[in-house]
């Protein structure tokens, strides 16, 4: 494990996330000459989708599944490619001219690269349903976590609900390892089928098909499933202990729980890209902002590259294409091969990555959460960190405040620890149904260093310039 | 919010930042009809970059009426704070404790010594305490000081706010007035015809008996459109704030203050770079630096966020207040100090204003000083 | 073994604070320093930053991304931390 001392001054190429995506792509250029660094704010390779695959508890692994285990070649790559892997290394900064902060056991350093990979992945989309705030209410990705990395499955009663193919992941990888679940509530919106049908051909020829028929049979064999469930509600006092919903019959249900896992998707973790300037757009599918690249990953910031689902969610298979095609124009930009034998090695990449997309457009639009879901009313909170209810945001739209920059300095929603990452979505929806707009044209946060916490006195220890010193010292 | 415009406004404020909404607050509170006109979510915004400081003691070296205009402004803070509180039901946390600017070494406190000391020597400069004192001294006001901080200079008359929040309570305020908010409203022209101010915005015109340019740097370019100059520059000021901690510091110092929500900024700087309100990690480094050094409890705390605003800076740092002689009716106001001098532009130059006259006491801010004199 | 609260508690080499806490049966992990709400770890990735306690005598670690260690001192949290601690 490396620490900030064996960390050098300068690289070529620095690859920030060892997921699929980071993995690949850092083993790619490695391998063709490129001196690479791989940071990884885990201290074991794998993202979150392979999260602790090279030393999960789990022996059996039927718990986990195929799909997952496919992760440790990807992991196994890195280490005779010649990469240069730093575990536990946050990475809060990253500038236009790829100087990168970095703290490793405390300890705060600025690297230089000529060409940066951000490969910092998704993140579960915000679920504001009143109570969500509560102690015993958590993500399904969190329970996933728990399981992965300790082997553990919640006892008592657990209910998972939302929508998405990754519920019923879990709720397998669950039931697999022995658990129980009292229920699954699915709040997939049943008007969702007229928009995804037209792309269920494609979704039937796709690996996809054959491996969520699987699931759905595996989980409804033993867990109750309830379907086009809606106005979820998390009751307790200091936890959860109840969760009510409706179904279409508008009766309000309730029942009694002690974890209640939620989730509706995921969404590109864009923090890091979006302090450093890279331009995004929004995506009315996916529901949320994704970063503008091209079909290698290159943003609008020259030298800086994002790749896998932190440019788009695509799974791990079309993350690690994503990244193997990254990596290869690096090799390129930086001079190791040229554009023909790019080209060329990226045939293989393009067509696994079209069959790895193949029926996700299907997915997308089935599994799209439904708007009462993402944007909360009164006193739900829109802010966790803050606590801001969704009834202050409207109010203060109401008042005239456009976007979500004077929003944050209004209510301070978005100033908390998490910096927006569960808020940002919500209160840029929350604004733009307000102002009758789209979400595009109210845009999001902006962000500036450090996107992850270091210390005043980390901080304090990097190099002043002589005229910073200047700026700062007066009489 | 996008309703078609009204052409009977009594004034037409541009900028509703601290000094904008300020203004129209105290107009609207004396009937004036007021709209003000407003950028979008991104904009310059000096109002969103400041130090929440309502500061009296280092203020009018070169202009001891602003030392005057400053503590008066300083005095009426309480009762205005209040006035917003009463109407908006938002509290904006005014203390005036008094304040300190720390010195890290001799030099320095001999540098401040003497910037104070020339200061009260000015003639026609109002008196207020203030005091130099050792490291023994500060240590029983502050008793988290680190022993680098080598003494420094305390005046009661200073204090702070949460200047978010004012933000938000003159905003809350004046909407509760009648005031009109017109966000997405970029001023670019101007023209006086008639005996009225009509503006050209990106969504429709606007028109208004009186005029008052309040648009911090933009105002630059709207004064000369009616017969006024604002000879005003973006100065880029850096913020490092911290997480949320338990209170320890009662007394703000210039350079680090704890909020009452708990969170500690550090500021700050002075740069001029232009319009670029990228923050930069020297500065933030040098900041960091000099506030764990005064307060070395906060090593381990950790950085939430920094923060560059482009604040606005006048030719000579003192504010400007302006009436137009070729277009009667058109006013400017710009300044450095808006938290400061909030409660004035409320309660002292807004009655101003709406009698349609600056009081002979602004003079002295009139844009003419920068005038070249024509004899020698 | 590591002790929360004072308590000692066993954890497995691969577990996180925030994974030992809630195996150790404990629901909540702090209160809020906005409101003085009860909070638990949520996420168990690092964007939520709920799961905050204080270790070995420092507040604001995020639980989830520290991984347990023999002797450690976990401290559940109440609202804002101490500077200094």
């Amino acid at each position: 494990m490396s620490t900030a001392v064996a960390l050098r001054e300068s690289y070529d190429l620095a690859v920030i996330g060892a997921g699929p995506a980071g993995l690949a792509a850092a083993a790619k250029a490695a391998r063709l000459g490129v001196d690479t660094v791989l940071l990884d704010e885990q201290s074991s390779p794998g993202g979150q989708i392979y999260r602790a695959i090279t030393e999960t508890p789990l022996r059996d692994r039927s718990i986990l599944g195929a799909d997952y285990w496919r992760g440790a070649d990807l992991t196994a790559s890195i280490g005779d490619s010649g990469v240069q892997y730093v575990a536990n290394a946050s990475v809060w900064s990253v500038s236009r001219e790829c100087e990168i902060g970095v703290s490793i056991g405390n300890v705060a350093r600025i690297i230089r690269a000529r060409r940066a990979i951000l490969a910092t992945g998704a993140m579960e989309r915000p679920f504001p349903i009143p109570g969500w705030t509560l102690p015993g209410v958590m993500t399904a990705g969190a329970a996933q976590i728990l399981l992965k990395s300790s082997g553990l499955v919640a006892r008592n009663r657990v209910v998972l609900a939302g929508t998405g193919p990754l519920l019923w992941l879990i709720a397998a990888q669950y039931l697999r390892a022995g658990a129980e679940i009292a229920a699954l509530l699915d709040t997939t919106p049943r008007e969702n089928w007229r928009e995804a049908l037209p792309h269920l051909p494609a979704f039937l020829a796709s690996s996809y098909f054959r491996k969520g028929l699987g699931l759905l049979r595996e989980v409804r064999v033993r867990v109750p499933v309830i379907r086009d469930v809606q106005s979820l509600r998390a009751i307790g006092d200091d936890r959860v202990r109840e969760v009510a919903y409706r179904t279409r019959d508008g009766a309000e249900r309730r029942m009694p729980v002690d974890h209640l896992f939620l989730h509706q998707g995921v969404a590109p973790n864009i923090n890091l890209a979006n302090s450093i300037g890279c331009g995004h757009s929004w995506s009315e599918t996916q529901l949320c902002f994704v970063p503008v690249v091209d079909e290698w990953g290159e943003s609008t910031v020259e030298g800086i590259a994002i790749s896998g689902d932190g440019a788009g969610i695509g799974g791990a298979e079309a993350a690690a294409q994503r990244g193997f095609l990254a990596g290869l124009d690096a090799a390129c930009r930086l001079g190791r091969i040229d554009r023909t034998r790019r080209d060329r090695e990226a045939t293989a990449n393009r067509q696994a990555l079209r069959r790895a997309e193949r029926g996700r457009a299907f997915l997308d639009l089935l599994y799209r959460p439904r708007i009462s879901d993402r944007i909360p009313e009164g006193a739900t909170l829109a802010c966790r960190c803050e606590e801001v209810t969704a009834q202050q945001i409207s109010d203060t739209v109401a008042l005239g405040c456009t976007g979500p920059n004077q929003m944050k300095s209004f209510l301070r929603c978005g100033m908390g620890p998490c910096q927006g990452r569960l808020c940002g979505l919500t209160v840029t929806e929350l604004i733009a149904r307000a102002r009758g707009v789209s979400p595009g044209e109210v845009g999001y946060y902006r962000l500036r260093p450090p996107i992850k916490p270091i210390t005043l006195e980390e901080l304090a220890g990097l190099p002043k310039t002589d005229a910073a010193v200047k700026a700062v010292v007066r009489g | 919010m996008s309703e078609s415009p009204r052409n009977d406004y009594d004034v037409a404020i541009v900028g509703g930042g601290l000094v904008g909404a300020a203004i129209a607050w105290g107009l609207a509170g004396l009937g004036q009809g007021v709209v003000v006109l407003d950028e979008g979510d991104v904009a310059y915004r000096a109002s969103r970059g400041n130090f929440a400081l309502v500061w009296v003691q280092s203020k009018g070296l070169g202009m001891p009426q602003y030392a005057s205009w400053t503590k008066r402004s300083s005095d009426g803070w309480s009762a205005f704070a209040a006035e917003l509180l009463e109407g908006t039901g938002l509290d904006v946390a005014f203390e005036r404790p008094g304040g300190f600017q720390l010195a890290l070494s001799e030099r320095e406190l001999e540098s401040r010594a003497g910037t104070l000391k020339r200061l009260h020597n000015q003639r026609d400069m109002v008196e207020y305490p203030y005091e130099i004192l050792d490291h023994a001294e500060i240590e029983r006001m502050l008793p988290d000081i680190g022993p680098e901080v080598v003494g420094g200079s305390y005046c009661p008359l200073d204090g702070h706010c949460n200047s978010l929040r004012l933000l938000r309570a003159l905003h809350v305020g004046m909407n509760r007035r009648g005031t009109r908010y017109l966000p997405n409203h970029r001023v670019d022209r101007i023209d006086w015809e008639g005996g009225e101010f009509r503006l050209a915005t990106g969504s429709g015109q606007i028109r208004a008996g009186k005029l008052v340019l309040a648009a911090g740097n933009g105002n630059a370019k709207l004064a000369p459109m009616v017969g006024l100059k604002a000879p005003v520059r973006p100065q880029r000021g850096q913020i490092v704030v911290s997480e949320r901690v338990r209170p320890f510091l009662r007394y703000p110092v210039v350079t680090v203050r704890q909020t009452d929500e708990g969170s500690v900024l550090m500021g700050d700087s002075l740069e001029e770079v232009g319009f670029d309100d990228t923050a930069g990690l020297p500065v933030a480094a040098a900041i960091a630096d000099r506030a764990v050094r005064m307060f070395p409890l906060l090593r381990r705390v950790n950085v939430v966020r920094t923060w560059a605003a482009l604040r606005v800076m006048t030719a000579d740092g003192f504010p400007i207040y302006g009436q137009s002689e070729d277009c009667p009716g058109a006013f400017l106001a710009t300044c450095h100090s808006g938290v400061t001098l909030a409660a004035n532009h409320a309660l002292v130059l807004a009655p101003m204003l709406a009698a349609g006259k600056l009081a002979s006491e602004l003079d002295v801010f009139s844009v003419r000083r920068f005038d070249v004199p024509t004899s020698s | 073994m590591l002790s929360i609260d004072g308590e000692p508690v066993t954890a497995s080499q691969t577990d996180s604070v925030a994974a030992a806490l809630l195996a150790s049966g404990r629901v909540s992990c702090r209160t809020t320093a906005v409101s003085g709400a009860a909070r638990a770890p949520y996420c168990m990735m690092g964007v939520c930053f709920d799961c905050l306690v204080t270790i070995d005598g420092e507040g604001n670690r995020q639980a989830c991304l520290v991984r347990v260690r023999e002797g450690m001192r976990v401290e559940t949290q109440q609202g804002k931390r101490e500077a200094g601690r």
